[in-house]
């Protein structure tokens, strides 16, 4: 059949387009262009960074058609911005989960569609495996590389389209082995790292060039409003984090630890890391991967890129869900809660910001920069 | 795995010829004739003399194929550096006025420090003389550079340049055409058309890529600042060893593409016809156009899709704006033309000299699936230019 590979230019989707090739399919190739990996240019100018490159070359080797796509308007406005907006909202955002949502998963496979492919591939960890009532979404067989959490918006229409050749893979090792023995140039290619659209300095200067207002130094608060210490910028604390305190990180004995913070104000709020308490949360943009019961159902979420799942009950509720946790956890606005039983993903949403309420301050957690 | 040469293009029906236009054999016979020869124009010897003399049979024909002086037709390495070789030299104590829809080699060509003011065109996709005047009879202290493309690469067209050139007559300015789609496609006359100078490209004429011409007016040599001095070949305006089995083959080309007639405006014509009836638009079909070119709009449908689309079956044709990285951006000149969303839904089909009927039809039942398939999109309102 006819498959469109999303091809980044790295060893994973190179292997996956290869793979492909090789059991007989009409492979085509397909690399975004979601912002100008270069210094600034002269307006007009091409842009055709290393990756671009290096995806062509591959499919050049292999002898397919390939084909780079312009999507840098849109990647800026639905993932840059909605990056830094987040931030300014006293969110951390997960900007890959808007990025596969979005630009790949449905602009990409729209344009997969248009040019009659039956189905898209990606280098993504993760499994689909075919089941009774549909295509499911499952870790995949190598730990170290699960990207399902990311992947938890990927709607059954799409996921009926797409397919993760690499979700079997032991390890990066075995796929860097497999682009050896196609040849490939990107074999040796290190891992992407961070950010992609990341490309000088830190995420922090990204979001405070495009959120001025937020940037400088400001005032470490405890609940009660008091003044305990002094930081250089918002951006760089997320609820959870104990980091970058100075020495509001022990008060009176205790640890402290980031609560909430106010981006409008500028200010950190701290409070003492015993007292992290939340059992009850609220979710938003819910992507259902099964036909979720009224009454609810008993799983495990995992709320962070890099985390053991907590055992929990999640309930659909009209604009999105409810989950009740088995032990209090620090969940992190913006961040995703995603759903699993086992190593199957059942939905995930959003993690809404808590109403403030008494001295409760608006919370936000640890930023997961894991790329996926 | 062995890596497959071509993908399939050797069985490719080929419709970009404003991309490039397939090497003509006599022109390909030309440049293995001259590639044998292994003297340097400009040296002193026998072999340099016969070089010299190839080159200068190729001058010959050029210079007065467009209506050029000998001494004014100066060889470069193609359109861009034509153009930008114009631009270097007529710039300086010029003001600059550059229509909307020219070729990136002049938009991005305009030196740094030149002020520079866009000509802009009506919904046809043509310059608006009432706006060029305007702009001609306004008091200056510097005399203009009207540059001006005589059809356009992506609608293929044309400016009114016959009005253009009596404006820029009446208001002493230098007028440069870029020439490059039209040499070959329809009558292009220096001197006659009222230039001061034209740039032309071999390749888009079915001669080898890597030659070209800037042609001056004048009767006598006229002085221009090179780009790069070298050698101070062709007359110190453009230094290094000259292309001279590209030029041959360009010379050769040209001869050929005048003296020989391509019947495009009928295939083109029912091309057309069953793509509107299909629910395409032709961008800028109220103007005067060349026989070639057509630009078709899907709306609803993105040029980057009809394209791959096209490609995958074994069409070769573009999208107006494809940079060098083959991404396809929407295009400035049907944005100029005010086509906003259908900007970045058009496809370019330039038939070349070599077409076949078969060809076209081929590709017109292929294309009139594509828009047959084609969901969403709807009514979108336009604006004028359109059939």
């Amino acid at each position: 059949m006819r498959v469109l590979v999303a091809m980044s230019g790295g060893v994973d989707s190179s292997v996956v387009a290869a793979r492909l090739l090789e059991e007989g399919h009409e492979v085509v190739g397909a690399t975004l262009q979601l912002y100008d990996s270069r210094a600034p240019a002269k307006k007009g100018a091409c842009c055709a960074g290393q990756d671009i490159r290096d995806a062509r070359a591959v499919a050049d080797r292999l002898g397919f058609p390939h084909y780079v796509i312009d999507a840098e308007q849109r990647f800026t406005s639905s993932v840059i911005e909605r990056f830094a907006d987040a931030y300014a909202q006293g969110e951390t955002p997960v900007p890959c989960v808007a990025c596969n949502q979005g630009v790949k998963f449905t602009d990409l496979l729209g344009l997969a569609r248009e040019i009659g492919a039956q189905a898209m591939a990606t280098g993504h960890y993760v499994r689909r495996i075919e089941g009774p009532q549909g295509a499911e979404l499952h870790r995949p067989v190598d730990a170290e590389r699960d990207q399902s959490w990311f992947l938890f918006a990927t709607t059954r229409e799409q996921l009926e389209f797409l397919r993760f050749p690499l979700g079997d893979m032991p390890d990066k090792a075995a796929v860097r082995r497999e682009a050896e023995r196609f040849g490939l140039v990107v074999a040796g290619k290190p891992d992407s790292q961070d950010l992609c659209f990341v490309t000088d300095g830190s995420y922090v200067d990204l979001v405070e060039r495009m959120h001025p207002e937020m940037a400088g130094p400001g005032e470490i608060v405890d609940r009660q409003g008091r003044v305990v210490g002094q930081h250089e910028g918002v951006m760089r604390f997320t609820v959870g984090q104990s980091k970058r305190l100075g020495n509001a990180a022990r008060l009176e004995g205790e640890r402290q630890m980031v609560v909430g913070v106010e981006p409008a104000r500028r200010r950190v709020i701290i409070g003492p890391r015993a007292q992290a308490s939340v059992q009850e949360l609220l979710v938003r943009d819910v992507n259902w991967l099964v036909d979720a019961p009224p009454e609810g159902l008993a799983c495990r979420v995992q709320m962070r890129a890099r985390e053991i799942p907590r055992p929990a009950h999640v309930v659909p509720t009209p604009d999105g869900a409810r989950v009740l946790l088995e032990e209090p956890a620090m969940p992190a606005p913006g961040q995703a809660c995603v759903f699993y039983q086992g190593s199957r993903i059942l939905g995930g949403g959003f993690i809404r910001r808590a109403e403030p309420q008494g001295d409760q301050a608006p919370a936000r957690a640890e930023g997961e920069k894991t790329h996926g | 795995m062995p890596p497959s040469p071509d993908d399939g293009a050797a069985h490719a029906v080929y419709l970009d010829a404003n991309a490039t236009e397939p090497l003509r054999p006599s022109a390909a016979a030309a440049m293995l004739e001259a590639a044998g020869l292994t003297g340097n124009p400009s040296s002193v010897h026998a072999q340099g003399r016969r070089a010299r003399a190839l080159l200068e049979e190729a001058r010959a024909v050029v210079a007065r194929r467009l209506d050029a002086d000998l001494l004014n037709c100066v060889f470069t390495s193609g359109g861009t550096e034509a153009n930008v070789l114009a631009l270097h030299g007529f710039a300086p104590g010029r003001r600059v006025l550059v229509g909307r829809t020219e070729h990136d080699a002049v938009r991005m060509g305009v030196p740094e420090g030149a002020a520079l003011e866009w000509l802009e065109v009506d919904a046809f996709g043509q310059v608006r003389l009432d706006l060029l005047e305007e702009t001609l009879a306004r008091p200056h202290a510097l005399p203009a550079l009207v540059c001006l493309m005589l059809a356009n690469n992506e609608t293929g067209v044309l400016h009114p340049m016959a009005e253009v050139a009596r404006l820029c007559a009446r208001y002493g300015a230098h007028l440069h055409g870029d020439a490059v789609q039209a040499v070959g496609r329809m009558d292009v006359a220096l001197h006659a058309g009222g230039f001061g100078s034209l740039a032309c490209s071999g390749h888009k004429l079915g001669g080898p890529k890597g030659a070209g011409a800037l042609l001056l007016a004048g009767p006598a040599p006229r002085a221009l600042s090179p780009l790069f001095v070298g050698g101070g070949q062709e007359q110190g305006r453009r230094g290094g060893t000259q292309a001279l089995p590209a030029i041959a083959g360009m010379a050769r080309a040209l001869e050929e593409a005048l003296d020989t007639q391509p019947h495009h405006a009928p295939l083109r014509d029912a091309l057309e016809r069953a793509a509107c009836a299909a629910g395409a638009v032709v961008c800028g079909a109220g103007a005067p156009r060349l026989a070639n070119t057509s630009c078709l709009a899907l709306p609803g449908l993105r040029a980057q899709g009809q394209l791959m689309r096209l490609d995958l079956e074994g069409f070769c044709v573009s999208a107006g704006s494809a940079c060098s990285s083959g991404k396809v951006a929407s295009s400035h000149v049907l944005e100029a033309m005010g086509l906003e969303e259908l900007a970045g839904q058009a496809i370019r089909v330039s038939l070349p000299w070599s077409v076949r009927a078969e060809d076209v039809e081929r590709f017109t039942a292929t294309y009139v699936r594509l828009a047959a398939g084609r969901t969403g999109g709807g009514a979108i309102s336009v604006a004028g230019g359109l059939v």
